[in-house]
């Protein structure tokens, strides 16, 4: 129960959960170039990372987080005016998530590291480059139309869980307002300015936004949506007609399961989760009213939209650690061989069994 | 698809076809029915592009489409063709403007209606160029093509939509993502290429050929793809790469015996779009433009050895899409800008502030000079390309505006020579528009 947290717990779970995700080796890891990763495979990190901490949830609230964060993503990516925004968009994550632990300095310096490796490997990428990572990213997010309540009260989303692309506003930066035609002459020189008109109504922007550690975005995309506190309710539409292409995407097996379980095993290795006082597993956190309610939703959540996730119970007890630790020396492999995408499906199924 | 086929304006109009959409359910077409796969056999005749009168004067004539049989129904008209009848919004002569008709002062076009929505079996992916269309001029029925991830969606005059996997994947290796797909159509054949992370690959009625790319074994700083697609001088088909190479492939009338002809190496960044001359060039132009992410514009002429005629830097805001027209290269950039270029001196004739985002689609119907972009801010645009006879200066005007809520388009396509219907698909679409 939420209301049954001091703030001692509150900031207790932030900080472990932050210090997790900006762990050294689990960053380095990120860093590095690779695929995209398959849904199944970061949705497991997204639980991974949810239980880093005292904080506990059950599969349907787990589900429902994870839908949240998934749509606001896809948003942020979606609607960045530039490709190249959304690095800035990043930022913006970056400087609320340091507002969060500014009281404590050792993560906060493990934060700040991250955000200077952005800025040194992002920073020189071309607008073509960045466009390719957004088309990418546009990838992972293709066929999703979860609808989300803030978005849809806030008229950004509309009821079929498409997302509302405005046609006014300001123009990217670099860009001019639609609207001028201007003719040159085989000298170079301007000889004709005519205008055509649209239902847009666009303006031009006053500045850019700051690639720098620390400056004004201007971009509002990225900043945190729950500063206020706002209703978490999602609403998963029935079963999709790209049913095809979801059963498709779960059936290839993705060789690169066994890169993922590595850092995986890197990051759980990494955790010294303490236990808390009382013994018991730390607190539940519950995203609908009720528990039934909560149980209801995982009963009934349609199939095509199941993450299919894998388990991984956080280590509380010895016996389960000295397990774990078994399983971390066994996934300790030096070169991926190919063909051993047999192998990282069997990991995969061996840490479903946990 | 390369529009090769371009009809001489004083012809008369083939096969009357009333219809100027793709119905659904699709009903039987009009030849005999042919094999079940959207490619229309081999043999299917193209003409090369040969204009009567002097290139000038066939721009000149704005108003020749009138009697084409896919003169636009105006709102209201009967299907069959009323043809004469001066009621209603029907095109406009030069110099007379229907009344009650939306759209600019100065083009005076008419305007395009959107007519079918023709389901996809997947949503379209968020790529440049992302549109196909197969229209061969002497038959009615199209074929459409989008890319979505590691297949490429199909729908064809015949049969159900379908799905085409991008190959290059195998038990150890995770299937590549495509990032184009096109039908080219050369004299003898229709081939549909595909582009992707792995290499490019060509399907006639089976596999034509398959063309590896150098991929490093693990991920690199730069992902390596192949990206733009085009027929060159009816006889190559010329494919880009993230490298900036362009490969030249030599197709043969039939069979499988293509060569890689040619590796063109000018382009530093990645390739994003390559275009054939559609219309008649003028002397020293060229017949091929290939343009990359840093909008870098170069100009070719093809045959046995492509020779590079020109270069136009660009200016690091990528050129997205190109088209290649009488001369006149169209490009598409990430900033929303449409500019008009000389291909024979590379001097810039015109800049027009088209779009609010990054342009990911042009189009060029060559009987008209009609130029369509799509682009990210949700609109499709239709413009009109001409020359002045007397000073030579490159005009263009601004014909339509189409806004498809809600929806980044990604890919726009004419669907006929003459440009009075087009068809658009959009990042997350499980549907081709057309009007």
């Amino acid at each position: 129960r939420v209301d049954e947290w001091t703030d001692v717990d509150r900031k207790r779970v932030m900080n472990d959960i932050i210090s997790t995700m900006f762990n050294r080796k689990f960053m380095e890891e990120l860093f590095k170039p690779q695929e995209l990763y398959s849904k199944k495979a970061l949705r497991t990190v997204y639980d991974r990372l949810a239980h880093a901490s005292i904080m506990r949830l059950n599969q349907a609230s787990m589900d429902k987080l994870y839908d949240l964060m998934t749509m606001a993503f896809k948003y942020q990516v979606l609607l960045c005016p530039r490709p190249r925004d959304i690095l800035l968009v990043t930022f913006n994550h970056l400087d609320a998530i340091k507002d969060f632990i500014y009281e404590s300095p050792a993560i906060l310096n493990q934060v700040d590291e991250t955000f200077r490796q952005l800025i040194e490997t992002y920073s020189c990428l071309s607008d073509g480059e960045f466009q390719l990572i957004r088309q990418t990213l546009l990838i992972f997010f293709q066929d999703m139309h979860i609808r989300v309540s803030i978005f849809l009260k806030d008229r950004v989303q509309n009821s079929n869980g498409r997302f509302v692309l405005p046609i006014s506003g300001p123009v990217p930066w670099g860009t001019e307002v639609p609207g001028l035609i201007r003719i040159f002459n085989h000298k170079g020189v301007e000889v004709k300015r005519t205008e055509f008109t649209t239902a847009g109504n666009y303006f031009t922007p006053q500045r850019e936004g700051s690639f720098e550690l620390y400056g004004d975005r201007v971009l509002k995309l990225g900043t945190n949506m729950y500063s206020v506190s706002r209703p978490v309710e999602t609403h998963v539409a029935g079963s999709s007609k790209n049913l095809a292409s979801r059963a498709k995407e779960n059936t290839v097996p993705n060789p690169l399961a066994k890169e993922e379980l590595n850092f995986l095993a890197r990051l759980l290795g990494g955790l010294d989760i303490q236990k808390p006082a009382g013994g018991e597993a730390g607190f539940r956190l519950n995203l609908f009213t009720t528990d039934e309610e909560e149980e209801h939703a995982a009963q009934t959540r349609p199939e095509d939209l199941s993450y299919k996730v894998v388990n991984i119970e956080a280590t509380q007890e010895p016996g389960r650690r000295a397990e774990l630790a078994r399983i971390l020396g066994e996934l300790e492999v030096a070169e991926p061989r190919p063909g051993s995408a047999g192998k990282g499906e069997d990991l995969l199924a061996l840490m479903d069994g946990l | 698809p390369q529009r090769t086929a371009a009809r001489p304006p004083n012809s008369s109009p083939h096969t009357p076809a009333p219809h100027s959409h793709v119905p659904l359910p699709l009903p039987p077409p009009r030849c005999p029915p042919g094999p079940t796969s959207a490619i229309p056999p081999r043999g299917v005749p193209v003409s090369t592009a040969t204009l009567t009168s002097s290139p000038r004067a066939a721009l000149l004539a704005p108003s020749r489409h009138d009697a084409s049989p896919w003169r636009r129904r105006a709102p209201g008209e009967k299907r069959g063709g009323n043809e004469g009848e001066a009621g209603g919004t029907g095109v406009p002569e030069r110099g007379r403007r229907a009344g009650g008709q939306e759209g600019p002062a100065g083009g005076g076009e008419g305007r395009y209606r959107r007519e079918r929505a023709l389901a996809l079996r997947s949503s379209s992916s968020a790529l440049y160029n992302n549109l196909t269309v197969l229209c061969p001029p002497a038959r009615p029925p199209r074929a459409f093509g989008a890319v979505h991830g590691t297949t490429l969606s199909l729908l064809g005059p015949e049969g159900p939509p379908r799905q085409l996997p991008a190959r290059g994947g195998g038990s150890a290796l995770s299937t590549p993502l495509l990032t184009q797909a096109a039908w080219c159509e050369l004299p003898a054949r229709v081939l549909l290429v595909l582009t992707s992370q792995r290499g490019v690959q060509a399907d006639g009625s089976t596999l034509v050929f398959w063309h590896a790319l150098d991929v490093p074994e693990h991920p690199a700083a730069h992902s390596v793809f192949a990206r733009g697609i085009s027929v060159a001088g009816e006889r190559f088909i010329c494919v880009g790469t993230s490298s900036g190479a362009v490969l030249v492939f030599d197709i043969p009338p039939k069979g499988t015996n293509v060569t890689l002809s040619e590796v063109l190496e000018q382009h530093r960044d990645p390739v994003t779009d390559i275009a054939a001359e559609q219309g008649q060039a003028p002397e020293g132009a060229g017949d091929l433009v290939t343009a990359d992410d840093s909008g870098t514009l170069c100009l070719w002429s093809t045959g046995e050895e492509f020779t590079l005629l020109g270069k136009i830097p660009g200016s690091g805001c990528t050129c997205s899409s190109v088209t290649l027209w009488n001369g006149i290269v169209a490009a598409g950039y990430g900033n929303g800008q449409i500019q008009l270029w000389e291909a024979g001196t590379g001097q810039l004739r015109a800049q027009v502030s088209a779009h609010a985002r990054w342009i990911y689609a042009l189009d060029l119907a060559p009987l008209t000079g009609k130029l369509l972009s799509g682009a990210e801010d949700s609109f499709v645009h239709v413009w009109k390309l001409s020359r002045d006879p007397d000073t030579d200066d490159v005009e263009i005007q601004h014909c339509h505006a189409e806004c498809v809520t809600d929806t980044q388009v990604c890919g726009a396509r004419f669907c006929d020579p003459a440009g009075d219907t087009f068809a658009v698909t959009g990042y997350d679409l499980s549907e081709i528009l057309c009007y």
